[in-house]
């Protein structure tokens, strides 16, 4: 086959040169700017999800009081809570916030492969977002299926949002998942196609290696969540029954039968559960490079944390039956996927202990961003235990559907990937604004968020183990759950308003600090890795001016002995300082030694 | 600076070449951005249309009532006895033919013949919309002659039509829009808009209507055979 050669890629590279203001900021094809523009657009959804927590709050912990917040409300709420948390605010800012940011500047590129495609991408989020927005403005209001919006009950008469709430979520969805398909292609192809010279694919750091993994499991995993969607449109919308069985409602036989809600449930967490990594991926890799840079020291065993994300990648997809123990799918297929799931736990537990071994004797700088890193380790092993319990089947059946579970994916997927968010934002705030934020409200803002997501969540084990069931409105008069657990809910529900006002202080702090803020001096945190080291801070179109960098190294040369600074930055040539032997490296013959 | 090893006698093929190529810097695959791609968005549909064709299977498994005779429905009579599957196996014989017709293609537009790059793209854009065609003809006799509706039919169970309609339907969305991104590059070819650029991308579209059809090949097995 006659390919045309291709001598330099850059020269594929169709630069889009912005004419006003409009094209600058608006209909933007800078890859950074459409990192800030969906990064904006998660976090207004995310601060919906919040309002809308702290509502559903207020009913579990003072049901007497709040006389405006009814059963359908409730559970309305609570269904909006959890897509808009896992779907339109972790996935679209971990994937198109910083997926957008990073892979470029860390792969020393100038944008993203196909920039037109990725600005369709964030209009087309954009639609998503107000068509979900819409739900709660339409007859009946959102759908109250509860997040994972299992069938039959998403179509009977007593749910609220049956009809027009289901239809709007269905088609968000599905209108998400193309936005998520432009974006993910745009993100996969650069990272494997438009890496700058002497960059290998081992020497990407792990926020680029998390990302890419991540983007992979969504392009394979939200196929099947697009399939169940449109078989449940159809449902809904033309009378078919893939997913009704025949059913009986107030004595009246529905006109649907032979469907199998099974089949939903399957398609569902054959989404979801890679869904969870699509989320923890990216997350782990913002985190190693934070935990990295702060600690002066190079990641601990960096090939080991990239095949755990690989593995980890792979394995996701052949577990998620462990959200069905007590579909009443056949037993066998619980033992096989109990056995998955505890397998994943081996490279998951591989990735702590080395961002434990990375802060081993590091030089540790404790600031915000270093702060919330380690508070994701806590918070991580926390909900990773857990997880323990529920993936054996066991275990899980008792459970199942209580406040453990609730508390366990808080822990683990809520919790700890916004931590993350939360050291990746302070950490990258001076390259993204050119401004340093304020140490000092970032530190309490990380106080009241770490105790008091502690404060939440450790009592809701504990309500799990009494056999608390979630997704109730009320907690009625039971022989097996004392009346305390009533004051436990109260006392939740109080930390759960501090937590949520408590961000206040971060938002206060990022609006402030863009006009106020110290102006950042070039790479404030001695960083090693590629996206520091743009000519202008912060980068401008293009990133790198005239010249794309060259790579010599790895993005972690961290307290090199020898080296001039306690970094190497990853352009810096062999001439200026040597590359390291790190497979033969013996600090005890280093003759640069002396030096020190 | 670790470029892709390269032998006397080209780049390293086999397992050997696959470590080379992702052990090398700038670039993975030695193929365009599009190209690369393409390829992963086919991967990606390929998932969708493996959890239809799975749906597929389970509500047929599911559903109480009696599955259809699909070589009754899809028969179709030219005056005398009805001739099963008639209809779909001259379906099938224009969608395949498009494939080679795409081939030649491809092959033409690597030699820069222009010409014959465009007749050859606008024929196998002829053949998608004469599939599409016959689509729509076999849908409205279903519907309207036979009464089968995506909600239930005089035949048996009620997901024969759903599931019917749905994934054929998704697969000729697939097809139509298939025949518009034919047009669109033939017309670019034509004004040799690719001259500079180079012919990669009649081979990337290429590459989604094989797939197009290699994708029907299944539905055909798995609605009108199994």
């Amino acid at each position: 086959m006659a390919y045309v050669p291709l001598a330099d890629q850059d020269k594929e590279m169709e630069m889009h040169h912005p004419h006003n203001w409009v094209e600058e900021y608006v209909f933007s094809q800078d890859h950074k700017v459409i990192a800030i523009q969906y990064g904006s657009i998660a976090v207004f959804t995310g601060i919906v999800g919040l309002t809308l927590s702290v509502l559903f709050r207020l009913q579990l912990g003072f049901p007497e009081s709040v006389d405006f917040i009814d059963p359908n409300f409730y559970y309305q709420a609570v269904t909006m809570h959890g897509m808009i948390m896992v779907v339109y605010f972790l996935t679209a800012l971990f994937l198109g916030g910083f997926g957008n940011y990073m892979i470029p500047l860390m792969c020393g590129a100038r944008d993203m492969v196909f920039p037109f495609m990725n600005m369709l991408s964030v209009w087309t989020f954009l639609i998503s977002v107000i068509i979900l927005m819409a739900s709660f403005f339409v007859g009946g209001g959102p759908t109250g299926a509860g997040w994972t919006l299992y069938p039959p009950q998403t179509a009977m008469e007593g749910t609220p949002g049956h009809d027009m709430g289901i239809v709007l979520m269905l088609i968000s969805l599905a209108v998400f998942i193309i936005a998520t398909t432009m974006g993910g292609l745009n993100y996969a192809v650069t990272v494997l196609q438009y890496r700058c010279r002497g960059l290998t694919m081992m020497r990407l750091p792990l926020t680029v290696w998390g990302i890419f993994v991540a983007t992979v499991l969504a392009l394979f995993a939200f196929p099947a969540l697009l399939v169940a969607a449109i078989m449940m449109l159809f449902d809904t919308l033309l009378g078919t029954s893939f997913f009704m069985p025949a059913v009986i409602e107030a004595g009246q036989p529905l006109d649907h039968n032979g469907g199998s809600p099974l089949l939903f449930q399957h398609l569902f967490w054959f989404f979801g559960h890679p869904e969870v990594y699509i989320v923890a991926l990216p997350a782990f890799g913002l985190v190693s490079d934070v935990l990295s840079t702060h600690a002066r020291k190079n990641i601990f065993g960096y090939r080991m944390m990239v095949w755990a994300i690989v593995a980890i990648g792979g394995l996701s997809f052949i577990v998620w039956a462990h959200h069905m123990y007590v579909s009443g799918m056949h037993p066998y297929f619980g033992f096989f996927f109990a056995t998955t799931t505890l397998i994943i736990a081996v490279p998951t537990a591989m990735k702590v202990y080395n961002w434990v071994l990375t802060l081993w004797e590091g030089d540790i700088r404790l600031n915000a961003p270093m702060y919330f890193a380690i508070g994701f380790i806590f918070t991580f092993i926390h909900g990773g235990l857990t997880g323990l319990f529920l993936g054996n089947v066991v275990i899980d059946l008792p459970l199942s559907d209580t406040y453990f579970v609730i508390a366990h994916f808080h822990m683990v997927m809520g919790v700890s990937p916004i931590l993350v968010l939360f050291a990746a934002i302070y950490h990258w705030y001076p390259l993204m604004s050119g401004r340093m934020f304020n140490e000092k409200i970032a530190k309490l803002h990380f106080w009241l968020t770490f105790l008091g997501a502690y404060a939440i969540y450790l009592p809701m084990h504990y309500l799990g183990f009494l056999g608390v069931p979630r997704r109730y409105y009320v907690l009625g008069e039971t022989d097996f759950i004392p009346m305390s657990a009533q004051d436990l809910n109260a006392a939740i529900t109080i930390a759960a308003i501090f937590v949520a006002v408590a961000q206040l202080l971060f938002f206060w702090n990022i609006i402030w600090s863009l006009k106020h803020g110290k102006k950042a001096e070039k790479n404030p945190w001695g960083s090693a890795s590629l996206e520091w080291q743009t000519p202008d801070l912060p980068p401008k179109h293009g990133n790198w001016g005239e010249d794309l960098p060259t790579v010599y190294r790895w993005a972690y040369d961290y307290s090199v002995p020898g080296a001039h600074e306690d970094f190497i930055p990853q352009n810096t040539p062999e001439s200026v300082e040597p590359t390291v032997d790190t497979e033969h490296f013996d600090p005890d013959h280093d003759q640069s030694k002396a030096d020190i | 600076m670790s470029e892709a090893a390269v032998t006397e006698n080209g780049p390293a093929r086999g397992l050997e070449g696959m470590v080379d190529d992702w052990s090398a810097d700038k670039q993975a695959y030695h193929v365009p951005w599009g190209k690369a791609m393409m390829w992963l968005f086919l991967v990606s549909d390929t998932f969708i249309f493996t959890c239809f064709l799975v749906g597929y299977l389970n509500v047929r498994m599911t559903t109480t009532a009696p599955w259809p005779n699909q070589s009754e429905i899809f028969a179709l009579s030219f005056g005398g006895d009805p001739i099963p599957l008639i209809l779909i196996a001259i379906m099938t014989f224009v969608l395949i033919t498009s494939s080679g017709t795409m081939a030649m293609a491809v092959n033409y537009g690597y030699r820069r013949d222009k010409a014959k790059t465009f007749w050859l793209i606008c024929a196998t854009a002829f053949f998608g919309a004469t599939f599409v065609g016959m689509q729509v003809f076999e849908w409205s006799k279903l519907i309207f002659d036979e009464g089968i509706r995506p909600w239930g039919n005089p035949f048996g169970a009620a997901q024969f039509g759903s599931i019917f309609f749905m994934v054929t339907g998704f697969h000729g969305l697939h097809v139509t829009c298939g025949v518009i991104y034919l047009m669109w590059v033939a017309f670019r070819v034509k004004r040799g808009y690719y001259d500079n650029k180079g012919y990669e991308i009649v081979e990337i579209a290429g590459l989604y209507w094989h797939f197009v059809d290699l994708v029907w090949v299944f539905i055909f097995a798995f609605f009108y055979l199994l």
